[in-house]
């Protein structure tokens, strides 16, 4: 909890003075008093209630039998019909398998990774080379996955990208990253890590920036070396920071990554690639089949949400804040 | 901390080794793609590794160039970077300064409804029937109105108010400031880091806008730049026509150079952005 945060409880907890003109003035007093505050408020609580809080209203489309001309309300309701349905197909399960498989990837190799680096980059003295170094591997966060097909279509292309020619070059036959499903999810998640890492090392190093350099100077004199500072210091230090990225992730678990998948695709390696965001895009906009893909994304959505709150709770118990 | 031995500095050597290949590795798809794009096709064929252009070739950026369909796509693109991180940020700020003034009743529950959309969606297809209703297909709003406040940044922004000193603002309002005097005058020019990294973050995420343009744009003079490029890759059969050099002979020279059209201007806003990441600014997003 933030120090403004625990402001705001003092301020609630404060009793409030009672006004002695009844309470309904009172409050259209307070609100007249306020109002410039609660106009700027006003066109971002708009947008929340249209692009937010009428979708999740709309999600009922996925119990009704959904038909344009007769718009979400007048649709005939359906029940579980569609549920039922996806349960029942092989393709769905599919679908779900390599959204979590994939998911799992980015977590295992994905996750160590920028923290890793972090430690690496904080061990560093040498403040310009630290610098240029974190500019250099931020960049990769602004590029567009469009932008990054492309230059992974050059890297790795059978004919003559980089790789495979050096692959050649020591006698070895040319692989199929981007075309072959024993290859494609590697290629994803390779391509995901090196986009990422950087930019995600970010908020260890504010954790790490906001360790007392007095703890390790005592720790110097406790005759701790490089490897005891790191164990005993600074990783029980940044542990919080750890387990809340933790628990975001897990909370994301059925986001594989639409955009990288939807733009590097096709369907010859669908059986491996083709995820929960990929599939509610072919059959709710290209098939028009928009109950069905609802119903995939409603699924997905509480999955997702449960997910996020039993990674809490496990955080709380072992002793972390947690998100909420 | 002062003393290093021999296992400090071979640790340091090697670290230091480490960061560079890191650095190298994350720069170099970007060098060699630049290179392509600008070395002749019987270079790119006939050496299996090109670290420099042994001779340079602008074909693939003049046959580019002379597209329509770059220049309607960068308009677009432009246009939407331009007006929707304007829109973004107004709404952002007024936002997330009302929101850190202690005083406001209902601040808490609101905060909480946001921060609820950031666990809890409805899913692409509700939103792509309200974008439907609201007659947006089609129409350049599409690709901003969307995605107009993006919950993570109103959060970082907000957490930044609140360190600001709170005197500071009661004395304005003293001195007769209502709050957007306050707001415009005083925070404001007050929050530049916070405001420049929120600036960028927005500005960028307009600029590679794809996932808004592939639900709700169809008509291809509305496509922005990325749907563009991604035509460029990934359709074989191209049905553009530019002048001078035909599409063969470019190859995957053309490719690349759309490749660079869409990375440079990036490249070049950045530096000017990056120096305020460090700046405790995304602290914020981490706590709440």
């Amino acid at each position: 909890m933030s120090t403004a945060e625990s402001e705001i409880r003092a301020q609630a907890a404060k009793p409030v003075p009672r006004q002695s003109s009844g309470k309904q003035s009172a409050f259209w007093r307070y609100l007249w008093f306020h109002r410039h505050l609660y106009l700027m408020l006003a066109p971002a609580l708009l947008f929340y209630l249209v692009f937010h809080y009428i979708p999740m209203y709309g999600a009922v489309v996925a119990f009704k039998d959904f038909s344009i001309t007769k718009g979400i309300l007048g649709s005939d309701w359906a029940g579980l019909k569609h549920f039922n349905y996806l349960f029942s197909q092989d393709k769905f399960w599919e679908v779900i398998g390599n959204t979590v498989v994939i998911s799992l990837y980015r977590l295992v190799f994905g996750f160590p990774t920028p923290l890793v680096v972090a430690l690496l980059l904080n061990e560093v003295r040498v403040k310009l080379f630290k610098r240029t170094v974190q500019t250099v591997i931020y960049l990769p966060h602004f590029i567009s996955w469009v932008i990054l097909g492309g230059l992974l279509i050059n890297l790795l292309s059978t004919d003559n990208g980089v790789i495979n020619n050096m692959i050649k070059s020591f006698g070895g036959a040319p692989v199929g990253f981007m075309s072959d499903e024993a290859y494609f999810r590697g290629t994803l998640v390779v391509s995901m890590i090196w986009k990422e890492f950087g930019w995600n090392t970010i908020i260890y190093m504010a954790a790490l920036a906001g360790i007392n350099p007095q703890l390790y100077e005592a720790a110097v004199i406790d005759g701790a070396g490089r490897w005891q500072r790191l164990l005993h210091v600074t990783l029980p230090l940044i542990r919080s920071t750890v387990v809340l990225l933790l628990i975001l992730r897990l909370g994301g678990i059925m986001e594989a990554g639409f955009e990288q998948i939807f733009v590097l695709y096709h369907p010859g390696v669908y059986s491996v690639a083709d995820i929960i965001d990929t599939y509610v895009y072919r059959i709710g906009l290209t098939e028009g089949r928009f109950s069905m893909a609802a119903a995939v994304g409603l699924f997905k959505s509480l999955i997702n949400f449960a997910l996020l709150v039993l990674a809490n709770r496990l955080a709380r118990m072992m002793g972390e804040k947690g998100v909420y | 901390m002062h003393r290093t031995g021999t296992a400090g500095k071979l640790f340091d050597a090697f670290n230091f080794a480490i960061l560079a290949l890191l650095a190298v590795i994350t720069l170099y798809p970007f060098w060699d793609t630049l290179i392509v794009s600008v070395i002749p096709l019987d270079e790119y064929l006939g050496a299996s590794i090109h670290l420099f252009p042994k001779s340079l070739t602008f074909g693939a950026y003049r046959y580019l160039f002379s597209m329509k369909e770059l220049w309607t796509s960068y308009g677009v693109t432009i246009f939407v970077t331009v007006a929707g991180t304007a829109l973004s940020m107004l709404l952002t700020v007024m936002a997330a300064y009302a929101l850190s003034q202690r005083q406001l009743k209902g601040g808490r529950v609101i905060m909480f409804l946001l921060v609820f959309t950031m666990m809890f969606s409805g899913g692409i297809i509700p939103t792509y029937l309200v974008v439907k209703n609201l007659g947006l297909m089609n129409t350049v709003w599409a690709l901003i109105i969307p995605s107009a406040v993006n919950t993570y940044n109103l959060i970082v922004m907000r957490n930044f108010f609140f360190t600001l000193p709170e005197g500071l603002i009661d004395a304005a309002r003293i001195d007769g400031c209502h709050d957007w005097g306050v707001l415009f005058k005083i925070v404001v020019p007050l929050s530049m880091p916070a405001i420049s990294t929120i600036t960028l973050f927005y500005a960028v995420s307009r600029w590679n806008e794809f996932f808004n343009a592939i639900f709700f744009i169809s008509d291809k003079n509305l496509w922005p730049l990325q749907l563009f490029l991604r035509s460029m890759l990934f359709e074989n059969e191209s049905s553009y026509s530019g002048g001078g050099d035909s599409l063969f002979l470019l190859g995957p020279s053309i490719k690349m150079a759309t490749v660079m059209a869409a990375t440079i201007p990036v490249m070049l806003v950045y530096p000017f952005f990056q120096k305020y990441f460090a700046s405790g600014v995304m602290i914020g997003g981490v706590k709440e």
